[in-house]
């Protein structure tokens, strides 16, 4: 064992500790005067005195900017000194490489239980107290569910030091499989489930109990030397693969729904009638145009491209596990859900990133509840976590939002969205199409297993022991995952597999579950599967949700070249028994048989479940906003969290990796403005193009979730088209997060949050029909609820719907800042008295007046005249009206073309009786801010012909912002810079 | 005419390679392989069949002990499968022979702790890319001047350049008197510079990591082998340039291929 530690020399400055100075000032308040990070590697192998420095010189220090120390403190003379090191399990990405660089170095294999863990020790200077140190420590540079913390002061630094970091995670032999016997009361199997944290209802555990009494199964399981009653590993199996994750038990329960005085009604599935019956019915209506290859039957979605290439798509939520590691729980959001399209069909090749994430206020400084981390927080690891998941796996971020509510302080969304490249054929056949056939061998590849993530985050922190792994929390490894996605891209195009797909939830017990579908059955050996760590449960192996894998079908003769090539690209991969037509999922370990389930009982055994769900329709009526000095409110609501520059996080992640980001997050004359969309270009030798938007607006869940929906679909077709996208060449994601909807004593009101859902499906529905969008995938997270202190925290029902849109060329797209002096300003789109649920009645703490409708016919004709007019090269610049309406999509064009603008009310297309600041701040769907240059005006105006769309004023070479009202005179003049900082200042951090 | 044998490493980290590639077909080179690098320790590719080798940018080995530090090790130990070469030895002798290295971003990291810059022969690191000064990883467009004297092979002829940045470690660092030395030997061919004065700069966020003098690459004395944070193979057509929309006469090509040309016209 030794210990090599590394810092910064002190002659050089410490960008990292300077950094952190100001975090602890800005967050903490906190009067540290320096921090200084040190790097501490913890050897655990044999090596001597010179290895162990050659090690420091060559690998580990760089030698020009760092100084290095073996078994000695480089942490003297600070006043106090915070060590940070993993538990044990926990994924420590960076003792792994450290580990390959000393087996490099070395020039030998390491034995099977060397390591390198990596610790840090951050050295504080200041007028600090010891409590300070400590709260520095939990608050901000770690998480104690994940890391253990210790600080000591100068003097015991110097006097005793830190003792080693050695988090080796030690178990008992493995454990023996059980069988657990169901026949027993209603009330024990109600106990069992709870205990076992399988989350089956009392129906779904009957149901089990029932299928072990039949004659014909009992029969087979006689004949196999299998006990009467399920094995552990059955048992286990069967609560994952019926789990709400998998099975999406409510959006295909039975409700029996009422709305206002209606009679009751029963919605027989919501995902049939309003996710998958849409899709059917926009494929049917689109004919030959129609753009879907495969939906709702793979990891994610796949449309066409061009005749070589497809595209696909999938987004996924993270929430409860970023609510209690943020970095961790991001970083597996990315780099999870990157393995969907990578898994989808015979394999994706990965193109860009989506983020959206929803936040309460970081600025929040009540306390918060106990059990939950300080939003600034989970803000900051969130980011960081999908900055390393994105950037470090070569995948541009190209669109995303920040959401912010107070009430996602319970639990935050983080959405991680991926799309992929297909071919359109491989091997003689379609790209989208994979099946495992018969023989063919399962092959595990990736990182290894261990208790990661088994029964998710129910696990609490209580239930750690000192030398327990860390289970609840994840930690995603980009690069191993970079080497067993190059890995499988190459296997692919050789031909090596006929079907793959990812080890996500429910580990190899979903994806082999899966798999074997299409083979009709599998034998499953758990005997050598690798592991991180000895002592894992079989049930453990079977379920454990370890990042970084993906599980192949390998045809027998191609098994040598596969594991041969995995073993050149340093991919572990494992042979663990094969796929047949048995109809039985079954698995053993070390010669045994430990678990047989019939498959059709495994995917279609679960009972439905029934629902109740009621919707009453919120009141609405004429209200009229105070009145206030426009320039003023219009400087407030630019500094609006939700409204505000973002421009602090989009730089942080890579968005133009790949050479394909037409379109940036940031457009304009300084490079700020907040684009509508993107616009991505995946060939590098075409213009061929997919614009990249999404729409979510989860404050109007607070009086209609149907209106919600209808929103969030316009507002991503409303970015897309925006941007250039053709609106009849749409392809829409719906990811549905929600609070729980199953009624039950501690959730009284469940019944109304699933007339959200219902409300919401059937918005969703219209407006996709309405506009022709087929849904090619999806997500929902049903529970996301704290209950803290008693107290239920529900996150507002949050619809994301994200968009692809075909251009045909990537050269026609339109960026929203304003162009030129002379251009000519239109306003497109009707604006109607509708502000109820906007964000300027969350500034003025109002609410009153109309709910936004989408009026879907005029909408999408007007899409398809501003689709012409911007093929024909009309439009200069183009800016969608979303949240602060017209008076934010104005100012925002203004100033991020550097321009000034003068518009006049009076000529706004509008319908209703409405004061100027109705009209600026109403979010009536469908409306767009438009620039046109002179040369264009009569051809722009043709193509707006019969079109809500009037000339409301000119781009002006003085930068001022200045609008004329309805009654004639300016009420706003403002100078484009101070609206521009008042835009940009809240969140630059 | 000498034909253009491109070698773009890629594998292990690297994530630039295809339009790295790109670039160096559309500049007319004859071929430009990716190559993984495992199959260069595979013994299944060699650098004896290329003259210009490109590392791109990436994260080799998640830059997990700082910006391809555990990749230099790699390149330095790894050896070539049935041989007791190491990938380091190659590369060696691919630079003494008339070749050309263009490394970029976590390219030119790896290129500098390799000690393969500013002075190949010696193969011994004198310089350091470190923390940007503000701390963080940015995406930002900088603007550029290039050093008309440089020995650079492939800055020649080009004033001016817009690239993107992306890098969290880009910030040039070594003893005193050394950054000033190559400096003055003209061995600094691309500068940050504040658009404002048109004169190189320390200031963020013109200068978007504080690199001294503004220093944004470094060239050997040759000035055939060269390393430079900013990516030129992100800049090959308008509609890479952030302001493209806004700017009618922005030429077709992008500014960044005039890199990838001037390699391929030296190579001629």
């Amino acid at each position: 064992m030794g210990r090599i530690e590394v810092a910064c020399r002190l002659e050089v400055r410490d960008a990292p500790g300077e950094r952190l100075t100001r975090r602890i000032r800005q967050e903490l308040l906190i009067p540290v005067e320096r921090v200084r990070c040190v790097d501490v590697f913890t050897v655990d192998a044999a090596l001597s005195r010179e290895e162990l420095e050659g090690l420091a010189r060559e690998c580990f220090q760089d030698p020009v900017s760092q100084e290095a120390a073996v078994d000695r403190p480089l942490g003297l003379g600070c006043d106090f000194a915070v060590a940070v090191s993993y538990r044990p399990g926990v994924t420590d990405n960076v003792g792994r490489t450290a580990r390959e660089a000393l087996a490099l170095y070395l020039d030998r294999p390491l034995p099977e239980g060397a390591a390198v863990y990596t610790s840090r020790h951050y050295l504080l200077w200041g007028p600090l107290s010891r409590e300070q140190a400590e709260r520095i420590g939990r608050e901000l540079l770690a998480n104690a569910l994940i890391q253990n913390i210790s600080v000591l002061s100068g003097d015991e630094v110097a006097r005793r030091g830190f003792p080693p970091n050695l988090p080796r995670v030690e178990l008992g032999p493995r454990p023996e499989v059980q069988t657990i016997s169901l026949e027993r009361s209603d009330e024990s199997l109600v106990a069992l489930s709870r205990e076992r944290v399988l989350a089956l209802s009392l129906a779904e555990m009957r149901a089990i109990r029932d299928f072990f009494r039949g004659e014909e199964f009992r029969a087979l399981r006689r004949q196999r030397g299998l006990p009467m009653d399920p094995t552990d590993v059955e048992l286990e199996c069967l609560a994952q693969t019926w789990s709400e994750h998998c099975k999406h038990k409510i959006f295909n329960a039975r409700i029996r729904y009422r709305e206002g005085d209606a009679p009751e009604e029963t919605v027989d599935s919501l995902f049939e009638e309003c996710i998958r019956g849409t899709t059917r019915e926009v494929r049917a209506a689109r004919g030959p145009a129609d753009l879907c290859l495969s939906v709702f039957s793979d990891n994610a979605g796949v449309i066409r491209f061009t005749d070589e290439w497809s595209l696909v798509f999938k987004v996924e939520t993270h929430n409860s596990p970023s609510a209690l590691d943020p970095y961790g729980g991001a970083l597996t959001g990315i780099v999870g859900v990157n393995r969907d399209p990578l898994g989808t069909g015979q394999g994706a090749r990965l193109i860009f990133n989506t983020d959206v994430f929803c936040f309460a206020s970081p600025f929040r400084d009540e306390p918060v509840p106990r059990g939950l981390l300080h939003p600034r927080r989970i803000l900051e690891g969130v980011r960081e976590g999908v900055e390393h998941g994105g950037n470090k796996s070569g995948i541009p971020t190209v669109n995303g939002s920040l959401v912010f509510d107070e009430r996602y302080l319970g639990k935050p969304l983080v959405f991680c969205g991926t799309a992929g490249l297909l071919p359109a054929r491989l091997h003689g056949r379609p790209g989208h199409e994979k099946r495992a056939r018969p023989g063919d061998r399962i092959v595990m590849a990736g990182g290894r297993i261990g208790k990661d993530g088994i029964h998710g985050a129910t696990f609490s922190s209580e239930e750690l022991h000192q030398n327990s792994p860390v289970s609840a929390v994840q930690i995603g490894d980009p690069i191993t995952q970079k080497r067993l996605s190059d890995f499988l891209l190459r296997a692919r195009d050789e031909g090596l597999y006929h079907s793959l797909t990812d080890d996500g939830a429910g580990g190899l017990s979903s994806s082999v579950g899966e798999m074997a579908r299409e083979a009709g059955g599998c034998r499953l050996d758990l005997t050598h599967a690798p592991l991180k760590y000895p002592g894992l449960a079989p049930w453990e192996i079977l379920l454990s949700e370890a990042q970084e894998r993906m599980t192949l079908a390998v045809p027998p003769d191609k098994l040598p070249r596969l594991l041969a090539l995995a073993r050149r690209y340093q991919v572990e991969a494992t042979d663990l028994g094969c796929f047949d037509e048995s109809g039985l999922f079954e698995v053993s370990d070390h010669g045994r048989v430990v678990a047989l389930l019939p498959m059709d009982f495994l995917h279609d055994g679960l009972p439905r479940l029934d629902l109740l769900a009621r919707f009453v329709p919120p009141r609405q009526g004429p209200w009229r906003a105070p009145a206030r000095p426009q320039g003023e409110l219009l400087h407030q609501m630019l500094g609006r969290l939700n409204i505000c520059s973002k421009a602090y996080w989009v730089r942080q992640y890579d968005h133009e990796v790949q050479a394909g980001t037409v379109q940036k997050p940031l457009v304009g004359a300084r490079d700020d403005g907040p684009a509508d969309a993107a616009v991505f270009r995946p060939l590098l030798d075409s213009f061929q193009a997919v614009a990249v938007a999404h729409g979510i607006c989860p404050r109007l869940s607070d009086f209609d979730a149907g209106v919600m929906a209808e929103c969030a679909v316009d507002e991503g077709v409303r970015n897309a088209v925006a941007v250039g996208a053709d609106p009849d060449r749409l392809a829409g994601l719906d990811n549905f997060c929600w609070c729980d909807p199953v009624q039950s004593d501690s959730n009284p009101d469940g019944d109304r949050k699933a007339g959200q859902l219902v409300r919401a499906g059937r918005g969703l529905r219209r407006v996709c029909l309405a506009y022709g969008v087929p849904l090619i995938s999806g997500k929902d997270s049903m529970k996301n609820d704290a209950v803290i202190d008693g107290r239920r925290i529900s996150i507002p029902p949050t619809l994301l719907f994200s968009v692809l849109g075909l251009m045909p060329d990537a050269r026609r797209a339109v960026s929203m800042d304003a162009k030129a002096p002379g251009h000519t300003l239109f306003v497109l789109g009707t604006t109607r008295d509708e502000l109820l649920g906007s964000e300027l009645q969350a500034h003025l703490g109002a609410r009153g007046g109309f709910l936004p409708r989408v009026q879907t016919e005029a909408q999408l004709s007007l899409y398809r005249a501003l689709y012409r007019a911007i093929q024909d090269g009309c439009v200069a610049s183009c800016h969608d009206c979303s949240d602060g309406g017209l008076a934010v999509a104005l100012a925002e064009s203004a100033f991020a073309g550097d321009l000034g603008m003068v518009a006049d009310l009076t000529r706004a297309p509008r319908q209703g009786d409405m004061g100027d600041t109705e009209l600026l701040y109403s979010e009536t769907p469908g409306r767009f801010v438009v620039t046109v240059p002179p040369e264009r005006l009569e051809d722009f105006s043709r193509h707006m012909r019969g079109q809500p769309a009037q000339r409301v004023g000119e781009v002006t070479a003085a930068p001022r912002l200045v609008i004329r009202g309805l009654a004639g005179g300016v009420v706003l003049d403002e100078p484009v810079e101070a609206l521009r900082q008042s835009w940009l200042r809240p969140l630059d951090f | 005419m000498a034909s253009v044998r491109a070698l773009v490493v890629a594998g292990n980290g690297t994530n630039c390679e295809r339009e790295t590639a790109f670039a160096c077909l559309s500049a007319g080179a004859e071929r430009a392989d990716i190559v993984p690098i495992w199959d260069l320790l595979a013994g299944e590719a060699r650098l004896g069949d290329y003259n210009f080798l490109l590392l791109p940018g990436g994260f080799m080995d998640g830059d997990d002990l700082g910006s391809a530090r555990a990749a230099a090790n790699r390149y330095r130990r790894a050896r070539i499968a049935g041989s007791e070469r190491r990938l380091l030895d190659d590369l060696g002798e691919f630079v003494s022979r008339d070749t050309l290295v263009l490394g970029i971003c976590n390219g030119f990291q790896l290129m500098v702790k390799l000690g393969l810059l500013p002075e190949p022969r010696r193969l011994e690191q004198r310089v350091t890319l470190t923390f940007n000064d503000s701390g963080r990883f940015e995406d930002r467009w900088v603007a550029m001047a290039c050093d008309p004297k440089s020995p650079c092979v492939f800055t020649r002829g080009i004033e001016r350049l817009e690239l993107p940045v992306r890098h969290g470690e880009g910030k040039l660092l070594a003893a005193p008197g050394v950054l000033e030395d190559l400096g003055l030997r003209n061995l600094v061919p691309l500068r940050y510079l504040d658009p404002a004065t048109g004169r190189p700069t320390e200031e963020y966020p013109a200068n978007p990591n504080g690199s001294p003098d503004g220093a944004a690459g470094l060239c050997d004395e040759s000035g055939r082998i060269f390393g430079l944070m900013p990516h030129p193979e992100c800049f090959l057509h308008r509609t890479h340039h952030p302001r493209w929309t806004r700017l009618p006469d922005l030429p077709e090509e992008g500014a960044g291929l005039r890199i990838f040309r001037n390699a391929v016209s030296a190579l001629r």
